[in-house]
């Protein structure tokens, strides 16, 4: 009880005392995600609304396969993005192993799945002539995809801090394609993680905190949005 | 996109999330050319000498570090498959293995601190004060008391097995012995919540001393050394390794100045030094 | 004859299941065509392969003479027809953005935009909803909304699918009463699938018969209610009582026919001996307690009452006068006559209230 009390402490310490390398840390984990986040919405409602939109063989198997996909391990990612990226691997050449880049690809892949699962399901659940309705009133394709993506706006908000929840929060893929490295690196989960194996409870429950804290403050944005969206 | 140019609302997102990615690219401009991957144990890391030593020469040469803190066993794996340029590691019998392979060259004693057997203050065991390390082993098993191991084919780990068999005791599937598989630091505190012995390096022990309720009950036994040696990755080998890098730090950790700091780091927080110099010296002089 | 919209030799396939077989429609330019039919006939889908919404998988669609045979055509047709489904199906945005958006479509400019909508907002009455979230209005608002939206393209087509479903009778009378006002007034033509011949009376011009995926009958309104050239066509646009007969005599086109014994006096060119239907509306039959003194009926039976059934506005009694017979009385009739099941009372209808349809065997 007494090291949680010191932890939270800790944690006011730190953020009221903008401590540089703690400002940092929250900073690169806020750009890492938000671009991961930011790459899986375009690719997973443009995937996802059109797996939704499109009739082809084998389109339950590939939607059970997005569905297994919002499941994917963080560690199962880290493991594979690393034995592609790596020196000797086929996409060695890159050199990005241990970079800010690793991490944002292993959690773009990450939070993909989360992204299309969601807005795949959000299109579908569109009333079925809702699409024939605006083709009706003279729309192009183009056209018509972006309505029904707007008329999706509530479901695509939610599906964003979903995959914003689940990559900022991940450690597994991030600490191994990213590598922890101080200052370059390290978010706040695998600082955490390192932490604690240092035993330095507090730190590392003030850097939880702080994440918890991010995670709130992100969450809290998108669904003032989203409710400014949505009155009643 | 004329017709909805009314939707703020993703306008605003996207801004937001343009601001936050182009912030992020501007961080990432990290040199490219200059990056060495230097494989370590977690006990260099965790111990905080590599915060202390990683900027001056970053700052001397101009390159860039990326430290992956794993165990030995790990990172001579990266080092047999290139994917790192330099090790700090302190697993000797595989070392000269890794070596003798070919996949390292130039491989050069950096420091040692020692390996110290903890345990919690009750001492089931009754081993404090024994002299040899593997008479403390022995005792442990049978006692039947429990014992906290690595497990993860670290430079401790492969030191603790080679204990074991000295001791002439198979712990491998005995009730009384447990593997976390995770770093030293997270095994001590393993350790001390569950009130069992391990062996530990006495650098970690004693920067996470603080936290742990665990006392040091054997020491000073020549098998208990814990010897760091630095090995460069055979870059004839592996093209892609940056051999030149590695080679300045492997020079930079066995210079007169670094092995200086390694002297005195960790005096002013724990009173004693955490690892002692040894550049230049025999293996077999160490200790006496 | 103009037609503005003709399908030939149409045929839809649903799962390897023909669902629409259509030989030939045409929608004539400034006329209003009802689609009639029970669920399933395929009406729906008719109207959207005539929107161009649904390629149909042999067969041809001519707009205004032109096939519709590629992708540009089919998009030129498209913006020239306006659909409006059974569900109002709208966006969760404003009333006045919901009516605009086809007008967005078409990239027209701010001002033309605010005047279709605000026009087209006013026919049905909802300028006061321009503001309001689509998804707080009530049912029969938001059908308007859905019809505003449709009008205000001022497309030279427009279909509609089920336009009063599930609407209460009061909205969707005045609703009904607005339609039909809008249609007179903008002269657009217009294909309503319907399945109530209330609303095809008082709306459609034309109407063509569907069932099953088949026309089985097209014609004006008077031709296929006052008409209809089969069992299931009368049965359906509301002729209750359908008999048997045999022409005995015929003379200047007054015919004698041989109904169960009884003898009904009908119009038409049939000859004798040959076998008929004696289709009669309910509507058309005259009940009284006692025999008219001077009625210009000529055919005219004692009855007993079978049945009395209660509907909304009326009761319908199944008489047996010989042959069975359905009709009409009022409410109040009813009481004031002192009808009840098993009265004995007088009916009558005119030679020309029999519709003759040729009967095989």
């Amino acid at each position: 009880m007494e090291l949680i009390v010191q932890g939270i402490i800790k944690a006011f310490e730190l953020i009221l005392s903008f401590d540089p390398e703690v400002m940092g840390i929250t900073w690169l984990s806020l750009q890492i995600s938000g671009t991961a986040t930011f790459i899986s919405l375009f690719i997973g409602v443009s995937i996802g609304t059109m797996v939704a939109l499109t009739n082809f063989r084998g389109k339950r198997l590939v939607i059970s396969l997005i569905n297994t996909g919002m499941g994917l391990p963080p560690v199962v990612v880290g493991l594979f993005v690393t034995i592609l990226i790596w020196r000797s691997g086929p996409l060695g050449f890159l050199e990005i192993l241990y970079t800010p880049y690793a991490m944002i690809v292993a959690q773009a892949i990450i939070a993909t799945p989360i992204v299309m699962g969601i807005s795949l399901a959000a299109i579908q659940n569109l009333p079925p002539n809702l699409r024939l309705q605006i083709l009706s009133l003279g729309a192009s394709r183009l056209q018509m995809v972006w309505v029904l993506i707007k008329e999706s706006r509530l479901p695509l908000l939610a599906a964003v801090m979903a995959g914003f929840g689940g990559v900022i929060s991940e450690v597994g893929a991030s600490i191994m394609v990213g590598g922890n490295i101080k200052g370059y690196s390290r978010v706040l989960t695998t600082a955490t993680v390192m932490e604690t194996s240092k035993g330095n409870f507090d730190i590392a429950i003030a850097l939880g905190i702080i994440l918890l804290i991010l995670a709130f403050l992100v969450n809290l944005l998108l669904t003032q949005v989203q409710q400014r969206q949505h009155p009643r | 996109m004329k017709m909805f140019r009314n939707s703020r609302l993703i306008i605003t997102l996207m801004i937001a999330a343009l601001l936050v990615v182009s912030g992020a690219a501007n961080l990432y401009a990290a040199p490219k050319q200059k990056n060495i991957i230097l494989a370590t144990t977690t006990s260099t890391q965790d111990s905080g000498l590599l915060d202390v030593l990683l900027p001056v020469f970053e700052k001397e040469t101009g390159y860039f570090v990326k430290t992956i803190a794993v165990g030995s066993g790990q990172a001579m794996a990266m080092g047999q498959k290139g994917e790192a340029d330099v090790m700090l590691v302190h697993s000797p019998d595989a070392e000269k293995k890794f070596v003798a392979e070919g996949y390292g060259i130039n491989r050069r004693l950096v420091m040692h601190n020692d390996f110290i057997i903890v345990g919690p203050g009750a001492d089931a065991a009754k081993i404090k004060g024994v002299k040899s390390s593997t008479e403390a082993l022995k005792q442990i098993a049978m006692a039947n008391a429990l014992f906290i191991s690595r497990g993860d084919n670290s430079g401790t780990n492969s030191q603790e097995k080679k204990l074991w068999k000295a001791a002439g005791v198979n712990p491998e599937n005995q009730k009384w012995y447990q593997q976390t598989g995770l770093g030293m630091g997270q095994t001590l505190n393993v350790t001390s919540e569950k009130k069992g012995y391990t062996l530990a390096d006495r650098g970690t022990y004693l920067a996470m001393k603080k936290n742990l309720a665990l006392n040091i009950l054997v020491e000073g036994d020549a098998a208990l050394l814990n010897i760091y040696h630095v090995i460069e990755v055979n870059s004839t080998k592996w093209p892609k390794a940056n051999g030149e890098g590695a080679k300045a730090f492997a020079e930079f950790m066995v210079s007169k100045r670094t092995q200086e700091i390694i002297k005195s780091f960790g005096v002013d927080k724990f009173g004693s030094p955490l690892f002692f110099p040894d550049a230049g010296k025999k293996v077999e002089d160490l200790g006496k | 004859m103009n037609n503005i919209l003709t399908v030939q030799n149409l045929i839809v396939q649903r799962g390897g299941v023909t669902v629409l077989d259509i030989s030939e429609l045409n929608v004539e330019e400034g006329r209003i065509l009802a689609l009639i039919g029970p669920n399933g006939a395929g009406k729906s889908t008719l109207l959207l392969t005539m929107a161009g919404l649904l390629k149909p998988d042999q067969g041809k669609i001519y707009y205004r003479g032109v096939p519709v045979d590629n992708n540009a055509n089919r998009s030129r047709m498209r913006r020239n027809i306006s659909v409006v489904f059974q569900e109002p199906l709208l966006l969760s945005t404003s009333v006045f953005k919901n009516v605009a958006l086809g007008l967005k479509f078409r990239h027209l400019s701010g001002s033309e935009i605010q005047k279709s909508v605000g026009e087209s907002l006013d026919y049905f009455g909802i300028s006061s909803l321009a503001t309001r979230s689509a998804k707080t209005l009530s049912g029969g608002e938001a059908k308007r909304v859905s019809l505003a939206r449709a009008f205000a393209l001022k497309p030279e087509l427009i279909l509609m699918d089920e336009a009063f479903n599930s609407l209460d009778p009061p909205t969707r009378e005045t609703l009904m009463e607005d339609l039909h006002n809008i249609l007179e007034k903008t002269k657009i033509t217009a294909v309503l699938a319907l399945h109530d011949r209330d609303e095809t009376l008082r709306l459609a011009q034309d109407v063509t018969v569907m069932v099953e995926g088949k026309i089985i009958q097209s014609g004006t309104t008077a031709q296929i209610f006052n008409e209809p050239d089969s069992e299931f066509v009368a049965s359906f646009v509301g002729t209750e009582t359908i008999l048997e007969g045999t022409v005995q005599t015929t003379r200047a086109g007054l015919m004698e026919i041989s109904v169960a014994g009884e003898i009904i006096e009908a119009v038409g060119n049939f000859l004798p001996g040959e076998n008929v239907y004696c289709c009669l509306r309910p509507e058309n039959i005259t009940v009284s307690p006692v025999m008219p003194e001077k009625t210009s009926a000529r055919n005219v039976f004692e009855a007993k009452i079978q049945k009395i059934i209660r509907q909304a506005f009326f009761y319908k009694m199944i008489l047996d006068c010989g042959f069975p017979l359905v009709a009409y009385i009022t409410v109040s009739s009813c009481e004031d006559l002192n009808i009840c099941e098993g009265s004995i009372v007088v009916v009558s209808f005119k030679a020309t209230a029999v519709h003759l349809m040729r009967r095989e065997k």
